[in-house]
């Protein structure tokens, strides 16, 4: 079998099965199945459930590229766009749970919401910039936006730190989850800078050389 | 997406008996064993126990209470984690026998005493009371007590008490919770005096007719219907007469945001959410959110109380 055909046929398959595990346990939940159950407030549950999923899996996207530049498996990036996707998704499934089965529907206090609640504010905006992101990930985009895709996609970065900050705000006193998240984050996003500077010494190193 | 609420079948819930017989087998075997050794007492009711009581029609409003799975298994009772059922599943480290209560500050009488002694002769009454929590949900709650007043007037306050403080346990062996500094332990609450001897604001020892769940605060706990939630204080063992303010623990630990009085005020935000509306517990979807009503719904009743008073100030 060769390396496509491994992704194709195994490892995108079943990365693709554990996406869809957070969605499938939480109708479980909300239907009663299995005997599972989502406590005294459901709505709560799956709201709060649907987002952190999405914030782990936006984690997980942005450690695919520190994962395979240290292990060196290049190929890992295949899983890439399928977990930031997905990501994408959750998003999309919290907020309108937010909407629908907690504000019912109140457009007016969606508005005042966004307005006036800082975490809704970010959470939002987060929201909305993943859409450009969304949309320009086929391969046909990929290409059309050439060396622009990946300044463009480089929003993942805020995003993820506003989607943190957005769960930071809104807890209401014990902040150590939130904190966690934030750390993994920073560990994330501060191998990316220590990389880029790493580079950039390589650089003047060798165009120094090349001077002399 | 369609969703609907989770259905339990009844044959599935434990019976509230089955569940708190392990408890009374144990409660049973001790006090067997004690009573072999001491003259025949009363035995402490355990949780769940039922208890005699009246009904107060004239103090419950007319909705449908929340189902007891509901009041006792979606709590915030920090000293037990901070997750909604955390404290359903970890508050049986509780003892809530033998439990006394110390009384200090400005009153007449001082000293401890055991629980056993300040509930007896105590008339219970049941209360349907709504309960809307600083979070944005509510239920409605058939709380087993007695008004705080008749309680506060056997200490005899004096002219000097203004303010009446109230402390919960601090054991963080038995509240596990208390081991992370989320707020400062113990957990302190307080009332004005006029707030402390109205006659709305109870003080609670059961729920359903029978024993409080120790989720739910036991074996005594505070309940204040027109204020937010935080404010009715659980597992108490101070109570003191001060001539100054309390300082509440969520006061201390967010001043901007959690304010002395904690009146249900709709027109009030709380600086990170909307207190217009709140969600009620248990409702079907799509049908739970209402509007918060000022001071919970129990303006009449308690509204002169802040007579003149800029209630945006003094939140």
């Amino acid at each position: 079998m060769t390396l496509t055909q491994r992704y194709r046929l195994i490892y995108k398959p079943l990365v693709f099965t554990a996406c869809l595990l957070p969605v499938v346990w939480l109708a479980c939940g909300a239907f009663g199945w299995f005997g599972l159950s989502l406590g005294a407030d459901p709505v709560k549950e799956l709201e709060h459930e649907c987002g952190k999923t999405a914030l782990n899996l936006l984690l997980l996207t942005l450690a695919v590229t520190p994962v395979r530049e240290l292990t060196g498996q290049p190929q890992l990036l295949r899983l890439r766009r399928m977990l930031g996707l997905f990501a994408f998704s959750y998003v999309v499934l919290h907020f309108t749970i937010y909407l629908v089965l907690d504000l019912e529907l109140n457009f007016t206090t969606l508005g005042a919401d966004i307005a006036k609640r800082p975490y809704i504010t970010i959470g939002f905006t987060a929201l909305l910039l993943l859409i450009p992101l969304a949309v320009t990930s086929t391969n046909r985009m990929m290409r059309r936006l050439g060396r622009r895709w990946q300044s463009l996609h480089r929003l993942v970065y805020v995003i993820a730190i506003l989607g943190v900050w957005h769960f930071y705000w809104q807890v209401k006193r014990d902040v150590r989850e939130p904190l966690i998240y934030a750390g993994i984050l920073a560990v994330l996003l501060g191998y990316r800078l220590v990389r880029a500077r790493m580079r950039r010494q390589s650089k003047a190193a060798s165009t120094g050389a090349a001077a002399v | 997406m369609k969703f609907r609420v989770p259905h339990i079948a009844p044959s599935e819930i434990t019976p509230q008996a089955a569940y708190f017989s392990r408890r009374e087998l144990l409660a049973g075997a001790l006090a067997a064993g004690a009573s072999a050794l001491l003259p025949a007492a009363e035995p402490p009711p355990a949780q769940g126990a039922p208890l005699t009581y009246t009904a107060n029609a004239q103090y419950s409003v007319k909705e449908t209470p929340n189902k007891l799975e509901e009041i006792a298994g979606y709590n915030n009772f920090y000293e037990f984690g901070t997750d909604k059922d955390s404290p359903s599943r970890t508050a049986n480290s509780l003892r809530t026998r033998p439990w006394s209560v110390s009384v200090y500050g400005e009153s007449e009488v001082h000293g401890t005493f055991d629980l056993e002694d300040l509930l007896k002769g105590v008339a219970l009454e049941e209360r349907i009371y709504r309960f809307r929590c600083v979070e944005a949900w509510s239920l409605v709650v058939p709380w087993v007590g007695f008004p705080l007043s008749t309680l506060l007037t056997r200490f005899k306050p004096t002219s000097r008490a203004k303010y009446v403080e109230f402390t919960t346990l601090y054991d963080p062996r038995q509240m596990p919770g208390q081991r992370v500094p989320i707020l400062t332990w113990p957990y302190v609450e307080g009332l004005r005096i006029d707030e402390a001897m109205h006659p709305l604001t109870l003080m609670v020892v059961g729920l359903y007719g029978r024993v409080l769940p120790n989720q739910d605060g036991a074996p005594l706990r505070l309940i204040v219907p027109w204020k937010y939630g935080f404010k009715g204080i659980k597992s108490i063992v101070k109570i003191g007469f001060t001539a100054t303010q309390p300082r509440t623990a969520w006061n201390v630990a967010t001043p901007n945001e959690y304010g002395f009085y904690a009146n249900v005020n709709p027109q009030v935000d709380h600086p990170r959410w909307s207190q217009a509306t709140e969600r009620r517990i248990g409702a079907p979807f799509l049908a739970a959110r209402r509007p918060t009503l000022p001071f919970n719904g129990y303006a009449e009743q308690v509204a002169s109380l802040y007579q003149g008073m800029d209630l945006r100030r003094y939140f």
